[in-house]
């Protein structure tokens, strides 16, 4: 690959040389450093910028060849205030993309807008911090488990610009002091795992000097083809975040045999740029957290957790050799009052924008924000551009919907871990729906079930044959209510063996007698409606018999009661009394017996 | 007066006694679901072992394409290259079953997601079981014996094993709709109402749809129904529990695509054609004894005997003909191992390969339903007293149950719930007898010592009625048809009409009170044993999803997830189509989990195939590399636990490859590889065994590990240590090497010696292709 893409950056370089470029700023100081240390490719530049013509000027191009910027990630400019100040300070210069007239081909230009524009003479510093991702090679592109991965790297040694340059350097960082090799021009030196160009003097704008460095480098590449991270508020309390990862390693693919004897025994010779784990740095108090894949748990993960970070370190099912993919998907939930706050009215979430795991890059990063059901007036506010788009998402006994607010951006890298917040309207007594909704069912099944149980639901209830059923019923149960008494008047018997009261037993007869006159009179009509009906014609005759057998049942028992009650008044003995009874307690157990067993007879009819 | 107001008490009592067992049903249903959660706490939400994963993946693809769609399901993915119609081979009852459930769930909006529905399907169908036990039980024997059986059940290990959740299978809602059926069948016996012998039909239909073992069914019912005919209990409610249930259920079972025409072809179904005729002969000879004179009668009966007889004949050989024209005489290879227990070690040993297949032992009884094996008996007798037809019903279910189960370990599930009910019916009647005895002795209420004194002045009949009525007013009651009427009843009737009936079947029992008590004692120590050996069933032994294995070490719990481990590098490292080559065993984990074409799997529809994998994996590298290359396998996939001790891996496995490979393919022999009759692969091991794929593959590098290649699971060193493999490369080895994967290496290799110049892939392949045709194993 050297030679070619070495000519083919020649012929742009004439090319941009050829161009035209009319400036009045020159840049008085250009230090580079390239950080290579990692897959992703930081360059930071600080540039002293002085204005050497007379009109004021608030805007500064910076070029980058368009096939960088296909891989450019993240762009900011920030004032240069000495070292120690954060990166990350809100009063990051704006950059915009412009295409200046007269410019050469295949370069992008970002132009700077500086927050005062500088008049003659004077001059401002400022760091410009690039990131690229892709942008280095494996060379070889294929190794086995025991080659070391080999980076190329390709820089222009020079700054691109399209003013000219009076001093500038370039230092390139590498992860490891073993260089295969690097392009070799003046004033360059090495120290330990840096590279130094520079420092050069006086170029004139767009000058190109093409480098390639060939390195070492055991860093594995964890590259997220695609990361959807769901966002989900609940006003209960509660932000869940599911992140579903598509991971691959990006770097030198394995050819040939995986040994995992040769990986276990000498793990950092033999898979040496394996990806082993990753370390999600989770926002504190993050709770409920898994780690799984579409087939289950994942058992390889630790969790440490203190008052600043919660900390996730996972590995994936087997160590990532290059090539080899994975997917899996974390999930923690989160604290809403962390995250949710209130202003002018509006609700607004405010939350990372990036994956919680460091040194992943994302192709495609989609993150969904789920507001409950019925927010309105949605707005999103971005650090950066993002593609927005809308839809809804149908959960837990929704009935509407619930709004999503889906923003994608393609490039992402760890720098892209800022704030973003949505705005939206909701009513806290929305919350009440959904358990008003479960109890309402649940009460209407209640009283279906009352009005169920109480309605009589059977077909007709003017046939012959129902009305007759009840009948029969009902002459059941005369008949087994004089039974009843038939057992009270034994019972009254019993005690009177055993208390000697005759008193008591004739009161009891007495009041048997009342009752069973009743039930008779009761059993008349109905017996003569049993007679008239025709439904009942069959049991008829069965019943009639019943009735009858019943009929002398009582007599029989009657009359035994009697003899007995006699008998203890004349104070006879306990043999002359079975004796007088005998007869009759046989008749009576032989009737009782039949008539039980008719009533049997006719039920199943 | 008097007689109203203790009705009124006491139908108070019934309506807080029905309210009560109701909650107890409720609660029931909470532990038999929650017991089987262990599995879920202890380890995860996930699939268990080999079936349930292929449950899953058909259920998803019924999920996402829908019922037509399921019914034509030619699936690709597995038998390569035969493929298989999963619509019409596959019992579709569990499937449609959570299909409905997630279906349900989803147009409510509530998102569960597919796997959530098939793991915890099993544990809610437990609970329906215990419920539809306790109804069973209660048509038979009353609510206190329903309660206790449903309670058993609840628990019973047996059925624990196959139903906890995560073991989405088949017979975790094939028990629930046989105790279904079985009650309906009942309950039809009992009422004589068309409506549930209906109902019974239906239920007979869910489970011809969820399980194969519906043919115990078709035959236990009409077993009974003969049994009743023959001991001369011949009804109309007899007439109606059974009849609608042949005709209506043969009907609906032939609507199932897999046992389709089988529900009137084969022989396990003719049992039940048999005394449908017969039932109908002995109605119309009732009838016919109905309108006749008694004289008539008699001639009639010669006449019809005479004529009868040979009617008889001729229907019977016709049968007998077209029985025996089938090869197997019409029964399926499952059936008739269960007829005769050495069938399938003899004829089929893909049959007998299955551990679940093996008669079981002693223990596995103790095991599976513990005290419940004891109380059995005591149960039997309990239905002697008095024999009904529904409790000669569950005599005869647990009798068949129990010969069955002797001859397969599976089908204890079948024994388990007619041993639940059977204790059931023992431990409530036992509990019946001592606290009545414990109430008579006690000082009581004036109740009591009216029945008191009863008992003293005479002996031979008289009533406990009210003794009775306390608890057993509703079992003795006779359910209505109509629901209306039953209420209506409820108020008179049921308190007057046992405390008549009680006195002439109850024979008074009354035991000292000391004993009674000490009794009751020492039965709820059983129950607490039991109770005891349950959740330790539940919790150890039968909770583990055996694709993660974990064990518990001097630095705590080592978890061993290997299985995921390759399915996961498969599924995301390899190409889509490509064809993964294993043991039968893994074919179903493999498809659902890796997503990837497998040769065979367990469904072991066809032999020769399996023979053909068994073939390779006992045929040298070479012979096996062209096996597999015609099969167009790029991956081999080998399980091995030679590592770490896991006992159930392919080298274990593998006399059963040998076996069934030598049973198509004669020239692998199975002596060839034994030493002496010894199964061995140390030293002393034969040279075929040695130089076999399958050892190969299992211990390629393996002595690099210790030195020594001792193996853990065989306890010895190894017989080859050092070799290299020449057709194959290791492509992926799990973190504890229980799962190795191999790749076929492409063929120019193979053909290096021979065409050392030509170095045109193309004129490589042609050689290859002509080879193999001449070469394949099985022409």
């Amino acid at each position: 690959m050297g030679m070619g893409s070495r000519l083919d950056l020649f012929l742009l370089t004439i090319a941009i040389l050829s161009g035209t470029v009319l400036s009045d700023l020159i840049l008085f100081k250009v230090d580079r450093r390239v950080d290579l240390t990692s897959q992703v490719v930081r360059v930071t530049s600080t540039l002293k910028v002085e204005n050497d013509g007379t009109n004021s000027v608030s805007e500064v191009l910076l070029a980058f060849p368009d096939n960088q910027v296909k891989h450019l990630a993240y762009l900011t400019v920030t004032p240069n205030e000495g070292k120690g100040k954060s990166k990350h300070s809100a009063n990051s210069f704006p950059v915009e993309v412009v295409h200046p007239k007269d410019m050469p081909p295949a370069l992008t230009f970002y132009s700077v807008s500086l927050p005062k524009a500088l008049g003659k003479g004077e001059s401002s510093t400022f760091d410009v911090l690039a990131v690229f991702t892709h942008t280095l090679r494996p060379f070889p592109e294929k190794i086995t488990q025991a080659d070391i991965q080999l980076l190329v790297f390709q820089d222009s040694a020079y700054f691109l610009s399209p003013y000219a340059v009076r001093v500038q350097s370039l230092s390139v960082k590498l992860p490891d002091a073993r260089i295969e090799s690097y392009t070799k021009l003046e004033n360059t030196k090495i120290h330990g795992s840096e590279i130094k160009y520079g420092p050069y003097e006086n170029l004139p704008p767009f000058s190109y000097s093409p480098i390639v460095v060939h390195f070492e480098s055991k860093q594995p590449f964890a590259v997220a083809q695609e990361l959807v991270r769901e966002i989900e508020i609940s006003h209960w309390g509660n932000v869940q975040v599911t992140e579903l990862y598509n991971l691959n390693h990006g770097g030198a693919e394995i050819k040939g045999e995986f040994s995992r004897l040769d990986y276990q025994a000498r793990p950092h010779i033999r898979g040496a740029s394996a990806l082993r784990n990753l370390v999600a740095r989770l926002p504190p108090r993050a709770r409920s957290v898994y780690y799984r894949d579409e087939i289950g748990n994942i058992s390889t993960s630790h969790l440490w957790g203190d008052s600043k970070k919660t900390e996730l370190e996972i590995e994936p099912r087997y160590p990532m050799f290059g090539g080899w993919r994975t997917s899996f998907t974390i999930g923690y939930s989160l604290p809403l009052q962390d995250f949710l706050f209130q202003s002018e009215g509006k609700r607004f979430l405010n939350i990372t924008f990036g994956c919680p795991i460091n040194d992943v890059v994302i192709d495609t990063l989609i993150v969904k924000v789920v507001l409950p059901e019925g927010s309105s007036d949605i707005s999103v506010s971005t650090p950066f551009p993002v593609k927005q788009s809308h839809e809804t998402k149908l959960s837990h006994l929704d009935v509407a919907g619930r709004p999503v607010v889906v923003l994608e951006k393609n490039n992402v890298v760890p720098e892209h871990n800022q704030y973003f917040q949505v705005y939206y309207k909701f009513n806290s007594l929305a919350l009440l729906r959904e358990p008003l909704m479960l109890i309402s069912g649940v009460f209407f099944l209640f009283v279906a079930c009352i009005v169920y149980m109480h309605a009589d639901l059977s077909i007709s209830k003017s046939s012959a044959s129902y009305l007759a059923k009840l009948q029969w019923d009902e002459v059941q149960s005369i008949i087994n209510r004089c039974l009843a008494i038939h057992d009270k008047l034994e019972v009254s018997l019993r005690d009177l063996s055993r208390t000697g009261d005759a008193q008591s037993c004739k009161a009891a007869r007495k009041a048997a007698d009342a009752s069973l006159k009743e039930l008779t009179k009761e059993l008349k009509p109905l017996l003569g409606f049993l007679q008239s009906s025709q439904q009942a014609a069959q049991i008829l005759p069965k019943v009639e018999n019943l009735v009858a057998k019943e009929k002398d049942l009582q007599d029989r028992l009657l009359a035994k009661h009697s003899t007995v009650v006699d008998c203890y008044e004349k104070k006879y003995g306990g043999k002359e009394i079975e004796n007088r009874v005998a007869q009759h307690q046989q008749k009576i157990n032989a009737l009782r017996q039949e008539v039980d067993d008719l009533l049997d007879f006719i039920d199943e009819i | 007066m008097a007689a109203l107001e203790t009705s009124r008490g006491t139908t108070l009592r019934n309506a807080f006694g029905n309210v009560f067992s109701f909650f107890i049903l409720i609660l029931i249903g909470v532990l038999a679901f929650s017991i089987r959660l262990f599995s879920v706490i202890k380890y995860e939400s996930v699939i268990h072992e080999f079936d349930p994963y292929f449950n899953y993946r058909v259920t998803q693809f019924l999920t996402k394409s829908g019922i037509y769609e399921f019914w034509n399901w030619f699936d690709d993915r597995t038998w390569y290259p035969l493929g298989r119609v999963i619509g019409g081979t596959v019992y579709p009852g569990l499937t449609l079953t959570a299909g409905t459930i997630w279906w349900l769930l989803n147009s409510l909006n509530i998102p569960l997601s597919v796997e959530t529905v098939c793991v915890f399907t099993a544990p809610i169908f437990s609970a329906f079981a215990s419920w539809a036990t306790y109804l069973l039980t209660k048509e038979v024997k009353g609510t206190g014996a329903g309660l206790t059986a449903a309670a058993l059940l609840a628990m019973v290990p047996s059925y624990i094993s196959r139903s906890v959740a995560g073991s989405y299978d088949n017979e975790a809602v094939a028990i629930f709709a046989l105790i279904f059926t079985f009650y309906l069948y009942i309950k039809t016996l009992n009422t004589g109402s068309l409506f549930y012998a209906t109902l019974n039909a239906i239920a007979y239909f869910y489970m011809v749809c969820s399980w194969g073992g519906y043919t115990f069914i078709i035959n236990l019912i009409p077993m009974h129904v003969l049994l009743c005919i023959v001991t001369g209990r011949y009804s109309s409610r007899l007439y109606v529990a059974y009849a609608p249930l042949v005709v209506l259920g043969t009907l609906l079972a032939s609507l199932v695509p897999v046992v389709g025409f089988n529900a009137v072809m084969t022989s396990e179904h003719f049992a039940s054609f048999l005394v449908f005729i017969i039932i109908h002969v002995v109605a119309l000879v009732y009838y016919i004894k109905g309108v006749l004179s008694e004289k008539m009668f008699k001639v009639a009966v010669t006449l019809i005997l005479s004529l009868g007889a040979i009617v008889c004949c001729a229907v019977i050989a016709v049968l007998i003909a077209l029985v025996a024209s089938s090869p197997t005489m019409g029964w399926s290879g499952r059936s008739l191992s269960l007829l005769d227990p050495t069938y399938a070690s003899k004829y089929i040993p893909i049959i007998a390969s299955v551990s679940e297949h093996q008669p079981p032992t002693w223990p596995s009884y103790f095991m599976d339903i513990n005290v419940l094996a004891f109380l059995v008996p005591a149960g039997i007798i309990a239905c002697f007293s008095p024999l009904s037809d529904a409790s000669s019903f569950v005599v005869l279910y647990i009798v068949t149950s129990v010969y069955f189960s002797g001859v397969m370990v599976r089908l204890m599930l079948v024994l388990a719930p007619a041993a639940c009910i059977m204790s059931g019916i023992a431990l409530s009647e036992a509990f019946e007898v001592f606290t009545r005895s414990i109430k008579f002795q006690l000082p009581g209420s004036s109740v009591h010592s009216q029945v008191d004194v009863g008992v003293k002045s005479s002996e031979n009949s008289l009533p406990q009625n009210d003794v009775a009525k306390t608890d057993k007013t509703e079992d003795t009651l006779k359910e209505r048809p109509s629901r209306k009427n039953r209420k209506k009843e409820k108020e008179p009737v049921a308190v007057e009409k046992p405390s008549v009936r009680s006195k002439i079947e109850k024979k008074l029992l009354v035991l000292p009170l000391e004993a009674s008590i000490i009794s009751i004692f020492l039965l709820v120590l059983l129950g607490a044993f039991y109770v005891v050996h349950c959740v330790w069933a539940a919790a150890e032994a039968y909770s583990a999803p055996s694709i993660v294995l974990t064990s518990h070490s001097h630095d705590g719990l080592h978890v061993f997830d290997d299985f995921r481990e390759a399915y996961a590098w498969l599924s995301h490292n390899t190409e889509v189509d490509d064809k993964v080559a294993s043991w039968w065993d893994y074919g179903y984990q493999t498809t659902a989990m890796a997503n990837r074409t497998v040769i065979v799997d367990n469904n072991t529809w066809n032999n020769t195939h399996i023979a053909t994998v068994g073939t390779a994996m006992s045929s040298p590298e070479k012979a096996a590399w062209e096996i597999f290359n015609s099969l167009d396998v790029k991956y081999v996939l080998v399980v091995f636990g030679g590592l770490v001790g896991y006992p159930s891996d392919d080298i274990n496995k593998f006399l059963w490859m040998v076996r069934i490979g030598g049973g198509v393919f004669p020239h692998i022999k199975e002596p060839d590889y034994l030493k002496d009759g010894q199964y061995r692969i140390d030293s002393e091991a034969t040279p075929t065994m040695l130089n076999c794929l399958m050892y190969k593959l299992s211990y390629y590098r393996f002595v690099e590990t210790d030195g020594k290649a001792f193996d853990r699971v065989r306890r010895t060193e190894i017989g080859k240590k050092h070799f290299k493999l020449t057709h194959f490369e290791e492509v992926f080895t799990t973190h504890h090497w229980m799962v190795r994967i191999y790749k076929l290496k492409p063929p120019k290799n193979r053909i290096r010696g021979k065409t050392k110049k030509s170095k045109s892939k193309s004129s490589g392949t042609t050689t290859k292709r002509s080879r193999s045709g001449k070469k394949n194993p099985w022409h």
